[in-house]
């Protein structure tokens, strides 16, 4: 039975046009996928129909053989995390209570328990994010609000995690660390799958990468297939170059 | 961090229940017709009639509307992300107004007793709930269009409030301005008691979701990767705070501003969390208006000052002072 599992998945917004259209992907072991495409691909509207947050207008997509969007909310969520790319801003609440919002899914008693602390102690512990617990949310960088989220997700303990643009506010030290971590994951056995534009990043630390263009699967495989310098310049339409480094390493630029 | 959290839940409901029955203790023994305590001691005539048959039930009265009232406010606040969202701008106080209108102007004289008012304001706040109930399956249904489409409801039926207003002659439009000004008078105790068997399983009913209602103020996008089922909390929400709301107003008319400044003050003292937060407008909101209502009746005495206008003048300035000094 697949981890995940979408076929011919078709979606658009009211009557527009089509914002996806015939996506299937199938992932049966925990790796880390890149989703990867120009703006306005889809890959947003994808990560919500993967969470079940919108029903898919035609097509199927199942979570260990279950259609998500018929799965009840609270069990599904306990399978898949979902980080969407608009974060919450004015929350009144804690670095601490933000990150224990991963617990909800697991209990709708009126306190957490041990558990659910044990849980967000790892979470914080895995994010370093120690020194902000008692910091109010809103008081938080973008950066440091990419993280706290990203350490939610962490405490929801998935077998399934969606993270839409999770380095776009982070510095390129904190980026590094998120991928690093990412992969962690992955070897821990969850299945990630990162919507990203640091095409670089996706293709130094993907198992595999999907390309979106124009609601529809153009490309997935394994990053040195996928991210063909020819097929990169077809869909962004900018001109993309190949660097091979001696010690085996891909680099891709772009621009004129 | 959890057992500092209980721990704060259980002392401030504690001393929130503390201070309600001082109150509710109090407010009774205070009035403008100079009681005689003594004879009040010996449960003789009239003192003791008034205080048992009158100032109690009065009191018990507004101990329920105001814990209803501002723990309602406080549950549309966080199920729409709208500081300004309470059951006024949500169109139930406008359409429990409406029918209660309805049945003063068109019910003659004698027969307008209260039930048929009460009858008529709980059957215009069912309607709102139905219709609610109507569109959540639609699309659209969202917090914003909610909110849109209550200040829809509230302004029609303000309309036709004004309307029937218009129409009635001079001694059906005395009436309905006495109601809708709104007020806490003494009912029987069976009525009481028939309050709080509707009020009492709803309040706790909202105080169960209070975890939920925190992650819902994260946006529905969060909350729903946290597995809340946004359109589904949002609409029973709604049905339980318009339920509070329409009961009570049926019974004492309109009475604005509880809803409203009630759990705002209540936030800048005990926190945004709503397992603490819940259950302190439960005690606070009754406790306020028992405080308001005993003003009301006092100050002024024999002449009763209408509520809702104490509550605007007491809370008001208090209200804005907590605003601008924390």
């Amino acid at each position: 039975m697949n981890l995940l599992s979408l076929g011919s998945v078709g979606y658009r917004y009211g009557n527009g046009p089509n914002t996806l259209l015939d996506v299937t992907l199938e992932a049966d072991r925990p790796q880390v996928i890149g989703m990867a495409g120009p703006n306005g691909a889809g890959k947003s509207t994808l990560l919500d129909i993967m969470a079940g947050q919108r029903m898919p207008v035609s097509g199927t997509c199942r979570v260990q053989g279950r259609d998500t969007h018929l799965t009840d909310r609270g069990e599904l969520c306990r399978l898949i995390a979902h980080v969407p790319q608009q974060l919450p801003s004015d929350v009144p609440f804690t670095v601490e209570e933000v990150i224990l919002t991963g617990r909800t899914p697991y209990g709708r008693g009126l306190f957490e328990n041990d558990e659910d602390l044990g849980a967000a102690e790892r979470a914080i512990e895995r994010t370093g994010l120690h020194a902000f617990r008692s910091r109010r949310f809103s008081s938080l960088s973008g950066g440091e609000r990419q993280r706290v989220m990203l350490a939610a997700a962490i405490c929801q303990q998935p077998s399934i995690l969606l993270l839409d643009e999770p380095g776009a506010h982070l510095d390129p030290r904190n980026e590094a660390w998120l991928w690093t971590l990412v992969r962690e994951l992955s070897a821990e056995g969850c299945l990630v799958v990162v919507v990203t534009h640091h095409l670089a990043l996706a293709a130094q630390h993907c198992d595999r990468v999907c390309l979106l263009d124009q609601g529809r699967l153009v490309a997935d495989g394994p990053p040195a297939q996928a991210l063909h310098p020819d097929r990169l310049t077809e869909i962004f339409r900018v001109p993309f170059y190949r660097h091979d480094a001696a010690d085996g390493r891909v680099f891709l630029s772009y621009g004129h | 961090m959890d057992t500092s959290l209980r721990s704060r839940t259980r002392s401030f409901a504690l001393a929130g229940l503390l201070v309600a029955v001082v109150v509710t203790v109090l407010a009774p023994l205070v009035g403008g017709s100079g009681m005689n305590y003594g004879r009040l001691m010996r449960h003789e005539a009239p003192d003791w009639g008034i205080f048992i048959n009158l100032r109690v039930p009065r009191t018990l009265l507004a101990l329920l509307v105001g814990g209803a009232l501002s723990a309602s406010g406080a549950l549309f606040q966080a199920l729409l992300r709208d500081a300004l969202a309470t059951p006024s701008s949500l169109g139930v106080s406008a359409a429990a107004s409406l029918g209660a209108v309805i049945a003063l102007a068109f019910f003659p004289g004698e027969e307008t007793g209260l039930p048929v008012v009460w009858i008529a304001a709980l059957v215009a706040t069912g309607l709102v709930i139905a219709l609610v109930a109507g569109i959540r399956r639609s699309s659209r249904f969202s917090s914003f269009t909610l909110v849109l489409t209550g200040i829809a409801i509230s302004g029609i039926c303000s309309a036709g409030i004004l309307l029937l207003y218009s129409l009635a002659g001079i001694a059906k439009s005395f009436q309905i301005t006495r109601w809708l000004m709104g007020g806490i008078e003494a009912v029987e105790y069976s009525v009481l008691l028939l309050l709080a068997a509707g009020i009492i399983p709803v309040l706790i009913w909202i105080l169960r979701l209070a975890r939920v209602l925190n992650v819902m103020s994260y946006g529905e996008a969060w909350a729903a990767g946290r597995g809340i089922d946004c359109q589904k909390v949002t609409w029973q929400g709604f049905a339980a705070g318009a339920f509070l709301a329409g009961t009570t107003t049926a019974i004492t008319g309109p009475i604005a501003f509880v809803g409203l400044i009630v759990p705002h003050a209540l936030r800048r003292i005990v926190g945004p969390d709503h397992r603490v937060l819940l259950p302190a407008c439960m005690l606070g909101g009754g406790v306020f208006l028992v405080v308001c209502d005993t003003v009301s009746r006092s100050v002024l005495a024999p002449i009763e000052i209408p509520v809702g206008v104490t509550t605007a003048l007491l809370g008001g300035p208090f209200f804005v002072w907590l605003l601008w000094s924390r």
